[in-house]
């Protein structure tokens, strides 16, 4: 795969448009987890406006496509203006969000074309991802398999099955990408289970792994594009530190943002509308 | 009477598969470390379609999900209460949930139904795996009791690419049936026995239980197997339960929790005229040594405990 070169400005703009509409999405549907789904805006951006994902949009399931899991279901948001923005659904879809016959619902699921499977039960994704770049590497397609991980979704056991086969299996067609927003539910990770040193621990697993400033889009563009270009019979993690409820001061900084929600007055503030 | 040694059903199978292997690229077989004489051949011969996920049951389904996603026909290998119960969350969520929207042939081999494995104890032994997978939507529910109705649910797996369970006995059990089953795939069911008042209706391991019993018995007492839990349509066993006045069902797992007795008793619930039951299965999850028999014993399901309670089925249907 040649790397993608993409005018940096494009990507910065697409993420703050992506922010403001997950914001807006979330003045409609408060039950979506907005800090969650603000953290990993950089990251889905570059994958799918980076040339980074192979895809069309007239064809989801198309056989040449790079598959991508959202195994943390709940940071999901974003993906509905990308989808949107791609051609995958009507603009219209957006405005009807968790409304009564939508297909759009707080955890994306595979009924939205672009949306490959259901997640949002943490740790499952990464398995799944494992057997998709198995059947790829089986079928001698060279398409890759990406999936998105929170850091708190690492407290669970099965994520360590898959870790361990997936070295083991040299599945270098696998990029496991951690928004590594450093908060799970109630803490912040390193006061429920400390998580650190990540990068170690992955690389005592056998997979070759670098860490990112994950706002930083320019950054996380480059470093997803030279995982994926790697062929060394490693799978891949690029670990990206970013900040939980990024852009929203309100939500940054508060161990327990993941559960918090925003008040029409703060929504109408962060985008600039008068009441 | 056919004197060769009695195959495991697994052997059958795996046996089955490899074969198919050789022909259609588009089977994968995953182990969670779980093995049998007939997969040490498949796995040398397919190193590529082969993979042993390690003890690892809840990426065994994960993975399994993931190749099936990408078009395999899968067939994912564990014993009976890790599969069913590890992974529990795997399967509603990967394959129970997905289903609604994909297809996906996963074929789950599960080793050690009800208490075959007896002397390993209650760790190994499954009696929940009826309740839990007749609970899922989209998972079709197979527990074969022979090597001829083994065969014709390996058929089935081939043929429809639905998620499957199948519960298998890990000892080689002796013939019911003579010949493949495919036909009756349909139905989901053998009438083993016809009779005329009461019948015994049993799957697995518990229909040799049911046929030896009957046996014993010398008024005309029915016996169906059943092995296939959700048909299109459970008309047919319906009607073959129709005229009886007693039934007694018989399953190796625990009684009264969603099992065989439930969905008998859901299909005769609104007869006119009312039949009476009997449900025999494992009340308690007790252990000793003994072998299985000995726990049947314990437990009230070995063949005395049958017999005995189809006669008295039998007078009550009299008076």
């Amino acid at each position: 795969m040649t790397k993608p070169t993409v005018d940096p400005s494009f990507l910065r703009s697409k993420a703050a448009w992506v922010r403001k509409k997950v914001i807006e999405l979330h003045g409609r549907s408060p039950e979506t987890r907005i800090a969650s789904s603000l953290s990993p805006v950089e990251l889905l951006v570059s994958l799918f406006y980076g040339e980074l994902l192979a895809y069309d949009a007239g064809d989801p399931m198309w056989e040449g496509r790079d598959r991508f899991i959202i195994s943390k279901g709940h940071g999901g948001v974003g993906m509905y203006p990308i989808l949107s923005d791609l051609g995958f659904l009507g603009p219209e879809e957006l405005e009807g969000i968790s409304s009564p016959g939508s297909r759009l619902a707080s955890i994306p699921d595979c009924s939205v074309p672009g949306i490959e499977t259901i997640n949002g039960s943490l740790g499952l994704g990464l398995g799944m991802a494992t057997g998709m770049a198995l059947g790829l590497r089986g079928k001698k397609s060279t398409r890759n398999a990406v999936v998105l991980c929170g850091d708190g979704e690492l407290y669970e056991g099965a994520v360590w099955e898959s870790v361990m086969l997936a070295a083991h299996q040299n599945l270098d067609q696998l990029l496991l990408i951690i928004d590594h927003n450093k908060i799970s539910m109630l803490d912040y990770c390193d006061r429920i289970v400390d998580i650190s040193p990540l990068s170690e621990k992955f690389r005592v697993f056998g997979w070759e792994a670098v860490n990112v400033d994950g706002h930083d889009i320019e950054s996380v563009h480059g470093t997803i594009a030279e995982q994926l270009s790697r062929r060394n019979s490693a799978p891949k993690v690029v670990i990206a530190d970013t900040i939980k409820g990024k852009g929203v001061p309100w939500l940054e900084g508060d161990s327990l943002c993941h559960v918090k929600s925003l008040s029409p007055e703060q929504i109408n503030e962060l985008l600039g509308r008068s009441r | 009477m056919n004197t060769t040694k009695p195959k495991a059903m697994r052997d059958l199978i795996i046996e089955g598969v490899r074969r198919k292997m050789e022909d259609d690229k588009q089977i994968f077989f995953v182990t969670a470390d779980f093995g049998s004489p007939a997969l040490d051949l498949l796995r040398d011969q397919f190193t590529g379609r082969f993979c042993n996920v390690g003890i690892a049951e809840q990426n065994l389904i994960n993975v399994s999900m993931g190749l099936a996603l990408e078009g395999y026909t899968v067939f994912a290998y564990a014993i009976a209460p890790f599969i069913s119960m590890r992974a529990f969350e795997q399967i509603r969520t990967d394959l129970s949930l997905h289903a609604s929207f994909k297809k996906l042939n996963v074929n789950l081999l599960s080793v050690g139904a009800g208490m075959s494995y007896d002397i390993s104890g209650p760790t190994h032994h499954c009696l929940e795996d009826l309740t839990l997978m007749r609970m899922l939507p989209h998972i079709e529910l197979l527990s074969p009791c022979d090597a001829n109705s083994a065969v014709a649910c390996l058929d089935f797996c081939f043929a429809q690419a639905s998620p499957k369970y199948l519960r298998l006995d890990s000892k080689p059990l002796g013939d019911i049936y003579t010949s493949a089953q495919d036909q009756a795939m349909t139905d989901g069911f053998g009438v083993l026995q016809e009779g005329s008042s009461v019948c015994l209706v049993s799957t697995g391991y518990m229909t040799h239980s049911a046929v030896a019993a009957a046996r014993r018995l010398s008024e005309g007492i029915g016996v169906i197997d059943v092995f296939r839990f959700k048909p299109e349509s459970h008309s047919a066993l319906r009607a073959a339960l129709d005229h009886y006045d007693g039934i007694i069902t018989l399953e190796e797992g625990f009684v009264g929790a969603g099992g065989l007795d439930s969905m008998v008793r859901g299909l005769i619930a609104n007869d006119s005229k009312r039949k009476r039951t009997r449900h025999l299965g494992v009340k308690d999850h007790r252990f000793e040594g003994g072998g299985r028999e000995y726990l049947h014993h314990l437990e009230g399901i070995d063949e005395q405990q049958i017999v005995k309670t189809t006669l008295e089925l039998l007078r009550e249907c009299r008076t």
